[in-house]
């Protein structure tokens, strides 16, 4: 699937992003010396991470590598044990209150949309504007038409989850996160439970915000998008950050054994 | 999932032709079919005469009831009886008031197209049983007392219900959140809750809510024996319901508890309007379920001397200027019984189609 889509992001992508220019901006999200462990098992081994606001991470790696543990320990979906993570200024703790106020600041997209089925998709949208920033009912709706319309489905609005199809459920999820106009937006493998002619849609309406200038974290097995998005590509194995670069050197050029290897099996077919 | 432009084709076969398909499609067919036909006739038939037609409808006393069939005379005689129990006759208007406002509350939700249906139906949740409170016992706003030794027969059933009903609902649900909380203390009180009150007979409860409690009160601190029971069943059916709820919190996937704490709600948001919303909506059925057989144990109050309807007509097939009048009381209160029951189980179905979105995660 990844080759595919390298071909079709790369040949029909006439909105490409140009590099975002991040490198004199602050920090948005820093990751010091963070450990993981699931009871005895050590998930996520000492890893470091700065993200300048603006920039595109994109993170890759072998399933059980920890890549998704990692970015859901960005808005305290898991708790790590040791070390910092330090988002938007707040430090990630047991404090509730930095909690919240980092969820709010923090989108998340999921590999399985998970969209309030018994809501419609405007609701779904509206709900957190309404109930977590206190947003007039009327401008909450109106905001989120707008973002509908940037994911290009504002006529499926009154539906509820279960009558659109998964590239428009995604598309929904992406509107919704945006609804809260969060600082950063994590994408925990958004593509992996679509069917392949629906990855294109999601993955538009994703370079299309990487365009806009959104601080973007994503998972993803796309290395197509990889290369068109990314101002950097991490590679994790086994917990660890084994390697990190521009996607253009990541790709061609790639340092580690276990990279290299990657990268040969999920290009090679 | 659009709607499909064509529904699938009906199956257009006459009766004649489905007759001959189902029932008479070969000899032992046949001879089954004939077979079951007589077994009805021959059963159903003096069922229907006894009901309907050698039953005694019209009359003035015991003596008219001389035919072979059901005596509704008796019924229709001590109607009053089994409807009101001992509430004095002249201030039997509150009790007709609260049927009324029961009715107007609650029929308008089979009539799909009732302007303001749902109004009303709030207001049975919540105004009628306050207007009940006053109105029915007295004692405010120059109401004559009516103590609640005298309520009795329908009315009393339907109390009980209603009371056990909307009072275990919440109850239920705070329990049932309680059993899934990260707080050990709240989730270890709503365990010994639910286990102790579940694992007693309600025929236990009733009786300790009517001859024991009073013993452990202080003194001049004193219920009513109605109140008592309330309490009792409202607490027991808490727990049955609290169990079906949670049946319904653990059949959410993970995922939705996640994307609630990724937008940032905080625990009382998500539970409320995420949460708990998918949850009830699964469990209309064994919701239902409990109400209906909640129902049917109010008839258990009977044992601390309450007369709901049964008792009210367990007390008067005895009367000896009736004779043999147990089967029509009983089928009274049967049929009584049926209706209501039925009636809650068909809005629930109604209930349950309406909040369909569709969705199968």
């Amino acid at each position: 699937m990844g080759t595919i889509m390298t071909e079709q992001t790369q040949a029909t992508d006439p909105k490409k992003p140009v590099p975002s220019q991040t490198e004199n901006k602050p920090d948005i999200i820093r990751v010091e010396g963070m450990n993981k462990w699931y009871g005895d098992f050590h998930v996520l081994k000492d890893l470091n991470l700065n993200v300048r606001q603006g920039e595109r991470i994109v993170i890759c790696g072998p399933s059980g590598s920890g890549k998704s543990t990692f970015i859901r320990c960005i808005n305290r979906l898991e708790e790590h044990q040791q070390g910092k993570i330090i988002v938007d200024n707040i430090e990630l703790t047991d404090d509730i209150r930095n909690i919240d106020t980092v969820r709010r600041e923090v989108g998340m997209v999921f590999q399985h949309f998970n969209l309030f089925p018994h809501l419609t998709v405007l609701e779904n949208c509206c709900l957190s504007p309404i109930w977590v920033r206190k947003t007039p009912r009327k401008a909450a709706e109106e905001a989120a038409m707008e973002y509908l319309e940037r994911v290009k489905i504002p006529d499926q609005a009154n539906k509820f989850p279960g009558q659109l199809s998964g590239g428009q459920q995604q598309r929904v999820a992406i509107a919704r996160a945006l609804c809260m106009k969060p600082k950063i937006m994590l994408f925990d493998e958004p593509t992996s439970a679509l069917d392949p002619e629906m990855i294109k849609e999601v993955l538009d309406v994703m370079i299309e915000l990487a365009g806009s200038g959104m601080t973007m974290i994503c998972v993803t097995h796309e290395m197509g998008f990889a290369k068109t998005v990314a101002d950097r590509v991490i590679f994790m194995d086994g917990g660890e950050i084994v390697e990190e670069a521009p996607p253009h050197e990541f790709f061609t050029n790639p340092q580690e054994p276990r990279t290299q290897k990657f990268l040969e099996q999920i290009l090679q077919h | 999932m659009a709607e499909p432009m064509l529904k699938p084709p009906k199956s257009a076969i006459s009766p004649i032709t489905w007759v001959r398909q189902n029932l008479f499609s070969g000899w032992y067919n046949t001879l089954l079919t004939l077979v079951v036909g007589y077994l009805l006739v021959i059963g159903v038939g003096p069922v229907f005469s006894w009901l309907f037609f050698d039953a005694t409808f019209l009359g003035s006393g015991p003596s008219d009831c001389t035919g072979t069939g059901a005596c509704w005379l008796f019924i229709s005689e001590r109607l009053n009886f089994f409807i009101y129990g001992f509430y004095p006759d002249d201030l039997q208007w509150r009790v007709d008031v609260m049927f009324g406002l029961l009715a107007l509350s609650f029929v308008p939700q089979f009539i799909e197209r009732f302007p303001g249906r749902k109004w009303f139906g709030l207001f049975g949740l919540t105004g009628l049983p306050v207007v009940g409170y006053f109105l029915v016992p007295g004692g405010n706003f120059g109401l004559e007392v009516v103590e609640s030794s005298k309520w009795g027969g329908l009315m009393l059933t339907l109390i009980l219900a209603y009371i056990g009903i909307l009072a275990s609902l919440p109850i239920g649900i705070v329990l049932a959140l309680g059993r899934r909380s990260e707080m050990p203390i709240i989730r270890g009180i709503c365990v010994v809750f639910i286990e102790v009150w579940r694992a007693v007979p309600l025929i236990t409860v009733l009786f300790m809510a009517s001859v024991m409690l009073p013993l452990f009160l202080p003194d001049g601190m004193n219920f009513e024996k109605l109140m008592r029971a309330l309490i009792g069943i409202t607490l027991w059916q808490s727990a049955y319901m609290a169990e079906v709820i949670r049946g319904g919190l653990q059949a959410i996937p993970r995922g939705q508890y996640e994307a609630a704490d990724a937008l940032g709600l905080g625990y009382w948001k998500k539970t409320g309007l995420i949460i708990l919303p998918q949850a009830l909506k699964m469990v209309i059925p064994g919701i239902v379920n409990t109400f209906i057989s909640l129902f049917k144990d109010t008839t258990l109050v009977l044992i601390i001397g309450l007369f709901d309807i049964l008792g009210t007509v367990q007390s008067t097939i005895t009367d000896p200027a009736w004779q043999n009048v147990a089967i029509e009381g009983y089928v009274f209160v049967a049929f009584c019984f049926w209706v209501f029951c039925f009636g809650i189980s068909r809005y629930s179905q109604n209930l349950e189609r309406k909040l369909d979105t569709g969705h199968r995660t």
